[in-house]
C-alpha cells in the first residue's frame, strides 16, 4: 500500500474505522466497484447494522472489517491499527451455519478454541475441562443445552444457526461480524434468535456489526443503522435507533419502531427506483 | 430394515441364479467343457488344483496390494498438489485426463522394457491403474471445499496448514474413500494384465498358460479367485469407508432404516 506523507491515523474514540475506502472487485470489462470512498466509524462494544438492496457492498465491508480481502484504496482500521496488523480477535456467522459435518456441535464450537492464540497454547490441556464447560454453557444459553454431542446434519436449521452464534462467540471476540445469520430462517425462529442475539451482545458487549435485508431485525437490534446505496456502494444515511434496551417483539408494533423502518424502507427503494427503467 | 433384508435376499437370490441357469443351459445343450464349463466343473477344479491355484492367488493378491498401497502415496501426494488450490486444479486436470485416458494395457511394455518380467511391472501396472481414481478425487475433494467454510477460518486468523488439516482434509476423507473401492478393483486389473503379459508367477500367467493348453476349467477356476479376490477387497474398502466417513453418508443410514 502506498503511504501517503502524512500517513492516515485511526480515530481516537474509533474501534473500527473505514476512511474513504473503495474496493472494486474484478478487471477490465468486468469490474465491478463494490465500495465507493466510504468513510465509517463504530465506537467499541456498539452495535451497527448495515442495510441496503442486494449488491451495495455491505458484505464488501465486512469482509474489509475482517481481513479476509484488502481493500483497493483508503485504509481500514481496526482497534487503532491498520487492518492487515491486527492483533484483534474477531467472530463471524454467516447466512449459512458453515458448521464442519464430520465434528459435533461441541467439537464445532469449540473450533476458535483450537485456532485463536492465546487459547490454541492452552487447547490440549483444557479441552475436555475448562473449555469443554465453556462451550456446553454457551450452548445452554442459546437453548441448546443437551445437543453438543449431537452432529449439525441430524438438527434443524434453526438449531445450526444457534451454533454458529456460538461458534462466533466462544472465543469472546472484541469483533462480531454477522453477515445475514437469521436471513435462511422462519421469522418464528427468526424473532427469537434476535432476542438471544442482543442477550449475548447485552453480557458480553462485543463490537458488532450486522449485514442484513430485514429492517425490522436492523431497528430491534442495532444502536445505529447505516443505510447502504448499491452502484457504486456507498452509506447514504445513518440513524441512531434510540429504543430502550432489553427490546422485545411487541417494540416492533410500536408507532415509533413502524415509523422507522418505513423511513428506511423508503431510503432504500427510492434510488433503486430511479435506475431501474 | 425389511426393505434392506428383502434387498439383500433378492441379491443373493440373483447370483445363485445366474449360477444355476448357467450350469443348466450348458446341460440342456449339451455345451463341451473346452467351450464353456459348468460351475459345478468349476469348482470341482478349484478344490482338486488348489495346491497349486493358491501360491499364484497369493502373489496375485500380493503384487496388487504393494500397488496398491504405492497408488495411496502416489494418489494422495499428487492430489492435494493439484488440489491445492483452484489454479492448480485448472492447470493440471487436462494432463490428468490425457494420462488416465491411455489404455493402460499399453505400458506394461514398456515397464517390462525398463525392469524386466516379472513382479516389478505387475506392481508398477497395478500402481498406474490406481492411482488416477486416488488423484481425481482427493484433488476434487479439496478444491471443491466451500469457500465459507475456508471464510470461517481464516477470519480467526487460521494458517494454511490449520485449515488444510481442520477444514480440507476432513472434507476430502469421504472423496478419498469412496476412490479407494475403485482404486483397490483397478489394481487388480493392472495386476493380472501385466501377469498375463510378462510373469511367471500369479494368476494371470496361471490362465495364461492353462488356456495354452486348452485347461478351460482351469482358466475359468482362475477367472472365479479374481472375482472372489476382487469382491472381497471392495467389501473390505467399502466397510472402512462406512465407518470413517460415515457423517458423510448419514442419507443412506436414513433410507436404510
Amino acid at each position: 500500500m502506498l503511504a501517503p506523507a502524512s500517513s492516515p491515523r485511526a480515530h481516537a474514540d474509533a474501534f473500527v474505522e473505514l476512511q474513504k475506502v473503495t474496493h472494486t472487485y474484478g478487471r477490465g470489462d468486468k469490474e465491478v466497484r463494490a465500495l465507493e470512498s466510504t468513510d465509517l466509524r463504530i465506537e467499541k462494544g456498539d452495535f451497527i447494522a448495515l442495510v441496503g438492496p442486494s449488491g451495495c457492498g455491505k458484505s464488501t465491508i465486512l469482509k474489509l472489517v475482517t481481513g479476509l480481502i484488502n481493500a483497493s484504496s483508503g485504509v481500514v482500521f481496526v482497534a487503532g491499527r491498520e487492518v492487515t496488523a491486527e492483533p484483534v480477535r474477531v467472530g463471524m456467522a454467516f447466512q449459512n451455519p458453515t458448521l464442519l459435518p464430520w465434528l459435533t456441535l461441541r467439537d464445532n464450537v469449540m473450533l476458535p478454541l483450537k485456532i485463536v492464540a492465546p487459547f490454541r497454547q492452552e487447547y490440549r490441556a483444557k479441552r475436555r475441562s475448562e473449555f469443554r464447560d465453556r462451550v456446553d454453557a454457551l450452548l445452554a444459553q442459546v437453548g441448546l443445552a443437551g445437543f453438543a454431542d449431537k452432529y449439525p446434519w441430524q438438527l434443524s436449521g434453526g438449531m445450526m444457526q444457534r451454533a454458529s452464534l456460538c461458534r462466533a462467540l466462544v472465543h469472546e471476540p472484541q469483533l462480531l461480524m454477522l453477515d445475514e445469520p437469521f436471513g435462511a430462517l422462519d421469522q418464528f425462529t427468526r424473532e427469537e434468535l434476535w432476542g438471544i442475539m442482543q442477550e449475548l451482545w447485552m453480557t458480553r458487549r462485543p463490537t458488532v456489526l450486522l449485514v442484513t435485508h430485514d429492517l425490522k431485525e436492523a431497528a430491534y437490534l442495532a444502536n445505529r443503522i447505516c443505510v447502504m446505496q448499491a452502484r457504486p456502494g456507498r452509506i447514504i444515511q445513518e440513524s441512531v435507533v434510540g429504543f430502550a434496551r432489553p427490546r422485545t417483539i411487541a417494540l416492533s408494533y410500536d408507532p415509533e419502531f413502524v415509523t422507522l423502518t418505513q423511513r428506511l424502507r423508503e431510503l432504500i427503494m427510492r434510488p433503486a427506483k430511479e435506475t431501474v427503467q | 430394515m425389511n426393505p434392506q433384508l428383502r434387498r439383500r435376499f433378492a441379491s443373493a437370490a440373483l447370483i445363485i441364479g445366474f449360477f444355476v441357469a448357467w450350469e443348466l443351459l450348458c446341460v440342456a445343450f449339451g455345451i463341451k467343457d473346452i467351450v464353456l464349463p459348468r460351475p459345478s466343473q468349476i469348482v470341482v477344479t478349484l478344490a482338486q488344483r488348489m495346491p497349486a491355484i493358491w501360491p499364484h492367488a497369493l502373489q496375485t493378491l500380493y503384487t496388487t496390494l504393494v500397488g496398491f498401497a504405492l497408488g495411496i502415496l502416489a494418489g494422495v501426494f499428487l492430489g492435494a498438489l493439484v488440489g491445492s488450490s483452484k489454479l492448480a486444479y485448472d492447470v493440471a486436470y487436462p494432463l490428468l485426463v490425457g494420462f488416465s485416458s491411455i489404455p493402460k494395457v499399453a505400458v506394461v511394455p514398456i515397464f517390462v522394457l525398463w525392469f524386466g518380467a516379472g513382479t516389478i511391472p505387475a506392481v508398477l501396472t497395478a500402481m498406474i491403474l490406481c492411482v488416477f481414481p486416488i488423484v481425481v478425487n482427493v484433488a476434487t475433494g479439496l478444491a471443491t471445499t466451500e469457500p465459507e467454510l475456508e471464510d470461517v477460518m481464516r477470519a480467526l486468523k487460521a494458517s494454511k496448514f490449520d485449515i488444510l488439516s481442520n477444514v480440507g482434509l476432513p472434507r476430502t476423507m469421504p472423496y478419498f474413500f469412496a476412490s479407494l473401492k475403485v482404486a483397490v478393483t483397478q489394481a487388480f486389473v493392472g495386476t493380472v494384465i501385466a501377469e498375463t503379459v510378462a510373469s511367471n508367477r500369479g494368476i494371470g500367467n496361471l490362465m495364461m498358460i492353462a488356456s495354452s493348453s486348452f485347461d478351460v476349467p482351469l482358466v475359468f477356476a482362475g477367472l472365479l479367485i479374481l472375482a472372489v479376490l476382487g469382491v472381497a477387497l471392495y467389501v473390505v474398502f467399502s466397510f472402512i469407508e462406512v465407518r470413517v466417513t460415515g457423517w458423510a453418508h448419514r442419507k443412506d443410514e436414513f433410507a436404510m432404516g
